[in-house]
């Protein structure tokens, strides 16, 4: 691991659905230790390019360097040693829901390392104590509520302890009070890890807290449109969609809501 | 509910009374306009809500058709008479221009749809055996010991495929051995060879039916299970979960279901097999003069051990055509809540259609191979 090099490093990305493209030319580094905000409106392609970053996706043109090995060209062995150094947390957690959620946190343990299984159950105690579910080890995804899963599913995202983690719309489905207490949790991760993460957001609240730098996609111009730290990209917007973004200002006259602002891109 | 309509030179005015609730019926104003007594042309529509009451989208709705009526017929909408809120409801519904979006594909050619059709089942052709190989790859690897299988999965399989299928096997098979021995009862009495029916009931079972019963059965119990339960992993991101952490969801998810499967085809093979003929004895007894030692010693007489193992063969052969087509296609689901019954669907089509051609083409093998 080279300290200077960046850890993810994205060039001229193009993603596609099908013939219809999403976004296009999407080109920016995320910094070793930073937490990086991929930011836009509803339909604008966050998750899907977080789908890119994580290898899930295939780029439809670019590349996508992972500490400076380009994820498509990588073979078996190489893939998952690169996975083992990332971690996802999914919008809805995804735990594996026929697992407790002890054996859901041990399952990664169990895969990457060569610890015996008292060994796991110590890492798996301590994962999930702090996350706040100590007690909650021999419980089902199924048994507990939505802000449970989605620190459980932290739990089993750090398990290894991963140089990257992805965050999903960490504050999706949460009361404002759980999200952020989520979204302390991610700095606390990044302050005594050093861990590097990127998180998808619509969240102005949560992307003003945690953010380091933000990633503005427009969903009309289909390409990134601003890059840098939320606070100054308010006090300077590089376009109106940012300025309306940050700023929350649907940009209609106020009675009237401006539709054209929720409404997902056709072909 | 009420509308009266008053004209004064070109302007109408609709005087709205009493609650407007949704759930009456709603006077239509189109029908209103048609009934009043033929007057000047009008140039104007107004309203009167001095008398109206309660009111909820049912006015509203009413209001869109006087408010539509007048841009088709270029007549001028007043709505200052009107509720402050009730205009401006009105007047959102018009704050964006109507947009015309054309979702219909044009309508393709014949030709062109068939060959559209065409590459779609070839791509998923395609994705099936490149399915197909990766599950070959991943028992390779099990039988190299290189993969850490969730035996936990497996016995649930297991479990769910004995004691859980005994019942629907049981009932199966015994009707299917009743059947058949109905069936050879009828033919074989007329030429007084009813001794023979031991023969057939054994031969039938043996050879065709337990195995094929089975399998039909399970592709529809087990088969669809696999492919919903797949299918739902994918909805909740669970496979894809399993893919960034590096670990093979074939290894993990798709081995131990087709491995239990692999196990329990074959047994529940032998038992339908077995219930099957106790089946068949049952009527051949009841029905034709035939003992109980006469049964037995037909079937022992005709009955090899080769018709048995060849079976067993189309039972284990069977269990791998299920648990792979509900594998795929559960893997293979799209993301919203109809995908899964589709997938379930589809994969038991699937796994019968597999089933039955493969129980034709090992017939045949075997009619070669003199088994």
């Amino acid at each position: 691991m080279d300290a200077d090099r960046p850890p993810i490093e994205v060039k001229g990305l193009t993603m596609k659905y099908g013939p219809l493209v999403v976004m296009q030319d999407l080109t920016f580094q995320v910094r070793r230790g930073e937490v990086f905000v991929i930011m836009g409106g509803s339909g604008s392609g966050k998750s899907t390019l977080l789908k890119h970053l994580i290898g899930l996706k295939e780029p439809a043109e670019g590349v996508i360097l992972f500490d400076g090995e380009d994820f498509g060209e990588a073979d078996a062995k190489a893939r998952k040693a690169i996975l083992r150094r990332m971690g996802v947390l999914y919008q809805n957690g995804a735990l594996w829901s026929g697992l407790t959620l002890e054996e859901n946190v041990a399952l990664p343990l169990e895969e990457y390392t060569s610890l015996d299984a008292e060994a796991i159950g110590e890492v798996v105690s301590l994962k999930l104590a702090l996350v706040g579910l100590r007690g909650f080890e021999a419980f089902y995804p199924s048994e507990i509520s939505g802000g449970m899963r989605k620190r459980a599913a932290l739990a089993r995202a750090t398990a290894v302890d991963p140089e990257v983690l992805f965050f999903d719309e960490p504050s999706s489905g949460l009361d404002p009070i759980t999200a952020s207490r989520l979204d302390d949790l991610i700095l606390q991760l990044r302050a005594s890890f050093g861990t590097t993460i990127v998180v998808v957001s619509h969240d102005l609240a949560s992307i003003f807290k945690i953010a380091d730098r933000a990633l503005f996609l427009d969903i009309e111009a289909r390409t990134m449109t601003a890059l840098g730290s939320p606070v100054e990209l308010r006090e300077n917007p590089p376009t109106e969609e940012v300025r309306r973004f940050l700023t929350r200002n649907s940009g209609g006259d106020p009675p009237v809501p401006d539709f054209d602002r929720m409404r997902v891109p056709l072909p | 509910m009420q509308v009266e309509l008053r004209q004064q030179g070109d302007t109408l005015t609709a005087a709205l009374t009493g609650d407007w609730e949704s759930g009456d019926a709603t006077p239509r104003f189109v029908r209103l306009l048609e009934d009043r007594a033929a007057g000047h042309a009008l140039r104007t529509i107004d309203f009167d809500a001095s008398g109206l009451g309660a009111w909820d989208s049912s006015l509203l709705t009413f209001l869109m058709q006087a408010m539509t009526y007048c841009e088709t017929h270029d007549l001028e909408f007043r709505n200052e008479s009107l509720p402050q809120d009730i205009a401006r409801l009105l007047q959102l519904s018009r704050a964006v221009p109507e947009k015309k979006i054309d979702r219909e594909e044009p309508e393709a050619s014949p030709v062109a749809r068939f060959g559209k059709k065409a590459v779609v089942a070839y791509e998923g052709f395609l994705a099936t055996v490149a399915f197909t190989g990766e599950v070959v790859d991943g028992f390779t690897r099990l039988i190299l010991r290189r993969v850490r299988v969730r035996w936990r999965d497996f016995w649930v399989v297991v479990q769910s495929n004995s004691s859980g299928a005994l019942p629907i096997v049981t009932l199966i098979a015994f009707l299917m051995g009743v059947i058949i021995s109905f069936l050879g009862a009828v033919v074989l009495r007329r030429f007084g060879a009813g001794y023979y029916v031991s023969y057939l009931v054994g031969y039938g079972m043996l050879r065709e039916m337990g195995a094929l019963m089975t399998g039909i059965i399970m592709a529809g119990r087990t088969g669809a299970g696999f492919a919903a339960e797949l299918g739902s992993m994918k909805i909740t991101e669970e496979i894809d979960a399993f893919k960034t952490l590096g670990i093979s969801p074939i290894d993990h998810l798709v081995l131990p279901r087709m491995l239990g499967l692999f196990v329990m085809m074959p047994l529940l093979t032998i038992y339908a097999d077995f219930i099957g003929i106790i089946g068949g004895a049952i009527v051949a007894l009841a029905f034709l003069d035939i003992t109980v030692t006469q049964f037995i010693t037909g079937l022992l007489t005709a009955v090899t051990l080769g018709d048995g193992l060849l079976g067993l063969f189309k039972g284990t052969v069977f269990g791998l055509i299920i648990g792979l087509a509900g594998c795929v296609k559960g893997m293979q689901a799209g993301s919203d809540a109809g995908a899964v019954g589709r997938a379930a669907t589809s994969a038991v089509v699937m796994g019968i259609t597999l089933i039955i051609a493969a129980n034709a083409v090992i017939d045949w093998l075997a009619v070669l191979l003199e088994v």
